[in-house]
């Protein structure tokens, strides 16, 4: 089909189940290891979305999502965050970066996949 | 007034003040008054005045070494 | 034989020089720079002790009693000893309660009270007049000698030389002590000129002697040799010489002369009142006893010298030091003696008589004055001065007419003994009032009218009568026959000289009344306010308790201080305080401390008890009971207490404060690290929960899921589990050990075998990896005392980082171990990478990796900081050197000794 998804993740073991998951789901996965690769990828490959680890060295995920809301050609790209963090000010964080929704790690798979579903509904 | 300075301690000076006292009267002062001489001068004035000079000294020394 | 004309010359030019001197004094005090202002000025003003006594009544008593004019000298001595504590204590009274005679003090002491003030001052001009004589009378005789007139030549037109002298004198205390009114009457030109002449007093004895002693003589064993050939003469200087010694007598000249060096008004005046700075008086109290050894030195030599030269009855030997120049060729000289003797004079009389009238002035006529209705308005300050002024002529003419009437009649030196034992009543009241705070007024007043009348009848009246005014029987007989009353046998004591007798009688009833009535009553609130501020003046500081309650309605406080102060000074005193209280003057509130302030300025030119009269006059005072006093005092010393307890609370807050501060960022750090350290372990240890549930979700959720991916799948499930373990293990050590709550169990240990242990441990390791381990170990190495499987996690952590970053090919780890003297040495180097400098630094975080996440080796980020932890909890230190490129060491150093 055409959808394309981009995992973004220093985990190597969690973009293994994202991928699945993903792929499970029909979309096209492109990965990315780290925060510039990541902003790199979007540019490029323009994903439909992004499933954005908050942790990564350099490039941080809430670098990334500001850097993509402030760049007009893909500031529509939908971001989904996921981090091991969870405290409430990591979430607004998020939100404020300009995420469109965050998950906490370790999250429901159910739970992930209904989520993409509907942001790219 | 202006900055007080540090004076000699009472206790000396209570204590140069006695010894003067002691050393100027009875009985002392029978000691001083023998016949005597010395350099040819008589015992009783120049012990007065030696003892005299010597509390002088003192008082001088022990004021400007504990004044300020 | 000097011309009169030159002498009278010299003396008038003399005066002319103090003249000039003075009014230098005066202007460069005007201008601020004082020239009083340092303690030899000062000292030499002291010197006015000396007066035409020093001068010829000494030489003439060595000449008749020997070592008998050494005594007056001996107790100044004595009482300098002590000068810093109690001339001190005495300066600050008078400065802090703007006291300017000893009336004043006195009556000040012993609640304000205008009474003793009088009485004082009365005792004092009794006491004073025949000492003035004294001196005129000096003045006249030295000018006979050097002019080789006669008396009864003289007298025809010198007649009344000695009114001229004392009218003179009287014009320069005036100008020079009466000239404006300064509030703490200082004069300071006076001082200056007073200064000079104690100078000149000294050089000029000094100048005799020196001629005497080498000039007429060899020397003074030379006189002293002459002086055996001279029937009688060697008796002089032996205790006995003319009949058993009276060590009494001594003792008791002694004592008076010590007590009047400080009570005589002229010394109160330059010693206390004139005093510019507290400091000068330790410098002083060894200079003036100088000047007093010298100033005798040459006594004796002079007196023997002459009785050698003129004959024993060649001359009166009191003016030897004018004769023996003049008979043996040096006019000069003595004209220069007559001036020091003039000097001598002059120097007493300016300063007593300005004594004199500042107490007759405040406390004798001002109060009367003011009890007798003086209430209209005006400026006071002229009245003030034109009754000093007054008070200056009238009382050197009650000295010329003395000296007109009995100048004759009695030697000097017993003239001025007298007045010496009319002061020496002073002495119990005001030195029991500054160290006692018992002393009550009526103890003092019936101390002091008790030893004054004492003194008149053992000592004035028998004077008088030997001057022949009054029948002299009553003094072999007794009044009225009575002999238990004779005045000098009183109660039939007997072999006590006259002086002595006297003395031991005044003071015994001066001090047994002062003592009795003031313990027999207590003081009143005002007596024992007025004590407290007395004797406890070096305690006060800046926070005096202020003994007053009442209302004042301020416009009659400025009209008072301007009437008694004149307005410039007055609206001076009322700006500062308005300034010190923030307000414009007009709404200042007549508080006490206000009100106080007023008085004591005043008191300044009045007195203390005129000064309380008139405050009392405008203010309604509450009378204050002793509980106020009590009250206001412990008031006051709890404020002082408060003051001193702030300054140091708001010192320790201002630490405490610094301290907090830094405690604060210490913590607000540490949270950080909390923070972040917990962030960062929450962080580990859900990313591999996030891989098992992930992948066991999706193993769940897709049946139809491939053999080999679910197998790739359980493995990863398998390892992150592992990887889960080993960091909650790990998370749990550090913590642990971190906390302190560690269990360590210390042993024996020998490092080189746990070294080859790990070494073997690691192998497998170093096999997958294709690297090589050496080890260069000494063959013995001393036993350390430690955990040894804390010992072996180091190493394990250390040879697994090392291998970890090795290349794959030509990998390499030595392992060192070196014994030092007092530790043991492990390093552990490899070969690859390396850390670049700016990541050494945290290298020992926890968390921190080296690499990046790709090529990362597998591994928790904790074991380094573990394995410092370890190393610290030992006593020993870890580090790291490397260089980027070229490999790395990491070491460690254990202490062979705990603690070492």
């Amino acid at each position: 089909m055409g959808t394309k998804v981009l995992i973004a993740d220093d985990e190597p073991n969690i973009v293994v189940s994202l991928s699945f998951m993903m792929r499970r789901e029909g979309y096209d996965v492109v990965v990315a290891r780290d925060g510039a690769e990541a902003l790199d990828a979007i540019r490029r490959e323009r994903p439909a979305l992004v499933l954005l680890d908050a942790m990564m060295p350099g490039l941080t995920g809430f670098d990334v999502c500001e850097a993509v809301r402030a760049d007009a050609a893909v500031r529509d790209t939908r971001i989904l965050m996921l981090t091991a963090k969870g405290r409430e000010t990591d979430v607004a964080r998020g939100l404020g970066a300009g995420a469109d929704a965050y998950l906490t790690k370790p999250f429901s798979t159910r739970e992930l996949v209904e989520k993409v579903r509907e942001m790219l509904a | 007034m202006r900055r007080e300075g540090r004076g000699p301690r009472a206790p000396a000076l209570v204590a140069l003040c006695c010894a003067g006292i002691v050393l100027f009267n009875f009985p002392m002062l029978a000691i001083w008054g023998q016949d005597a001489t010395v350099l040819g001068l008589p015992l009783l004035p120049v012990a007065l005045f030696g003892i005299w000079a010597g509390l002088v000294a003192l008082l001088a020394f022990v004021s400007e070494r504990d004044g300020g | 034989m000097i011309a009169p004309a030159v002498v009278l010359a010299a003396a008038a030019g003399y005066l002319l020089v103090l003249f000039l001197i003075a009014a230098w004094g005066d202007r460069r005090a005007a201008e601020g720079r004082s020239v009083i202002d340092s303690a030899g000025v000062y000292a030499l003003s002291w010197g006015v002790y000396c007066t035409a006594w020093t001068y010829f009544g000494s030489v003439g008593r060595a000449a008749t009693a020997g070592m008998w004019f050494l005594p007056i000298y001996l107790g100044p001595m004595l009482a300098m000893l002590v000068a810093w504590i109690v001339l001190r204590k005495m300066v600050r009274i008078a400065r802090t309660y703007r006291i300017t005679s000893i009336a004043d003090f006195i009556a000040g002491r012993y609640g304000k009270s205008p009474g003793l003030a009088a009485l004082v001052t009365l005792i004092t001009v009794v006491g004073i007049v025949p000492y003035i004589a004294l001196q005129l009378k000096a003045v006249e005789a030295g000018y006979l000698v050097l002019t080789g007139t006669g008396r009864q030549a003289a007298a025809a037109w010198w007649g009344d030389g000695a009114l001229y002298v004392a009218l003179a004198l009287a014009a320069f205390a005036i100008i020079f002590g009466a000239r404006h009114l300064d509030l703490a009457e200082r004069h300071e030109g006076m001082v200056a000129a007073i200064a000079f002449e104690s100078a000149l007093k000294l050089v000029a004895f000094l100048g005799v002697g020196a001629f005497v002693t080498w000039g007429l003589f060899g020397g003074m064993a030379d006189i002293w040799a002459r002086a055996q050939a001279v029937p009688g003469l060697a008796d002089l200087v032996r205790l006995d010489g003319p009949g058993p010694f009276d060590y009494a007598q001594w003792f008791a000249l002694t004592g008076l002369s010590a007590l009047s060096v400080l009570l005589l008004p002229r010394q109160f005046q330059v010693m206390v009142v004139e005093c510019v700075d507290e400091a000068h008086i330790r410098r002083a109290a060894w200079i003036f006893p100088a000047y007093l050894l010298l100033i005798n030195v040459f006594v004796l030599p002079i007196a023997i010298g002459g009785i050698i030269a003129f004959g024993a009855a060649g001359a009166d030997p009191e003016t030897f030091v004018l004769s023996l120049p003049l008979a043996h060729g040096a006019p000069a000289l003595a004209l220069l003696a007559y001036l020091g003797g003039l000097s001598a004079a002059t120097g007493m009389l300016i300063v007593e008589t300005v004594a004199v009238s500042t107490m007759v002035c405040n406390d004798l006529v001002m109060p009367g004055l003011l009890r007798f209705g003086l209430r209209g308005g005006g400026d006071l300050t002229r009245l003030i001065l034109a009754i000093r002024r007054a008070a200056i002529v009238l009382v050197l003419m009650l000295g010329y007419l003395y000296f007109r009437v009995a100048g004759e009649a009695y030697a000097l030196v017993s003239i001025g003994l007298i007045s010496f034992a009319a002061v020496a009543q002073f002495g119990p009241s005001l030195l029991g009032g500054i160290y006692w705070r018992g002393g009550t007024r009526v103890g003092a007043t019936a101390g002091l009218l008790g030893g004054f009348a004492v003194w008149i009848y053992t000592l004035m009246l028998p004077s008088v009568a030997k001057s022949g005014w009054i029948p002299d029987r009553f003094i072999a007989e007794g009044p009225f026959g009575i002999a238990l009353l004779a005045p000098e046998r009183l109660f039939g004591l007997t072999g006590l000289d006259a002086l002595t007798h006297s003395l031991f009688w005044s003071l015994l009833v001066n001090i047994g009344l002062y003592v009795g009535l003031s313990l027999a009553r207590a003081p009143t609130a005002r007596e024992a306010s007025q004590a407290l501020l007395f004797v406890d003046v070096f305690r006060q500081g800046s926070a005096e308790p202020v003994f007053w309650r009442g209302r004042a309605r301020l416009d009659d406080l400025r009209a008072l201080a301007g009437r008694f102060l004149g307005p410039a000074r007055a609206e001076a005193i009322f700006d500062e305080h308005a300034a010190a209280r923030g307000v414009p003057v007009p709404d200042l509130v007549a508080d006490a401390r206000l009100v106080d302030r007023v008085e004591r300025q005043i008191a300044g030119t009045v007195g203390t008890a005129s000064a309380r009269v008139m405050v009392a006059s405008v203010a309604q005072e509450e009378p204050l009971s002793v509980e106020d006093v009590l009250e206001i005092l412990n008031e006051s010393s709890q404020l002082r207490g408060y003051a001193r307890a702030l300054e140091e609370k708001s010192q320790s807050l201002e630490e405490a404060t610094g301290e907090l501060r830094a405690a604060n960022e210490a913590l607000k750090s540490l949270d950080q690290l909390k923070d972040d350290f917990m962030s960062s372990v929450t962080h580990e240890l859900r990313t591999p929960l996030t891989s098992i549930r992930a992948l066991s979700e999706v193993m769940r959720d897709t049946p139809d899921i491939e053999p080999a991916e679910r197998d790739e799948f359980l493995r990863i499930i398998v390892s992150e589990t592992e990887r889960l373990g080993r960091l909650v293990n790990q998370v749990l050590d550090l913590a642990k050990i971190e906390s302190g709550h560690a269990e360590w169990h210390n042993t024996d240990v020998d490092l080189r075998a746990i070294v080859i242990d790990a070494g073997r441990a690691t192998s497998e390791l170093f096999r997958e990896r294709g690297a090589r381990l050496d080890l260069t170990l000494p063959d013995t190495v001393p036993t350390l005392r430690a955990d040894p499987d804390r010992l072996t996690q180091v190493m394990l952590n250390l040879l697994s980082n090392a291998v970890k970053f090795v290349p794959t090919t030509a990998g390499r780890v030595e392992v060192r171990l070196v014994v030092e003297p007092d530790a043991l040495v492990v390093e552990v180097e490899d070969n690859g990478p390396g850390v670049p400098a700016a990541e050494q630094a945290t290298v020992f975080e926890k968390f921190r990796q080296g690499g990046d996440a790709l090529t990362r080796p597998p591994g928790t980020g904790l074991g380094l900081p573990i394995s410092r932890q370890i190393v610290d909890h030992l006593g020993g230190r870890m580090w790291l050197e490397s260089e980027s490129g070229r490999g790395a060491c990491f070491a460690f150093r254990l202490p062979l000794q705990p603690g070492g």
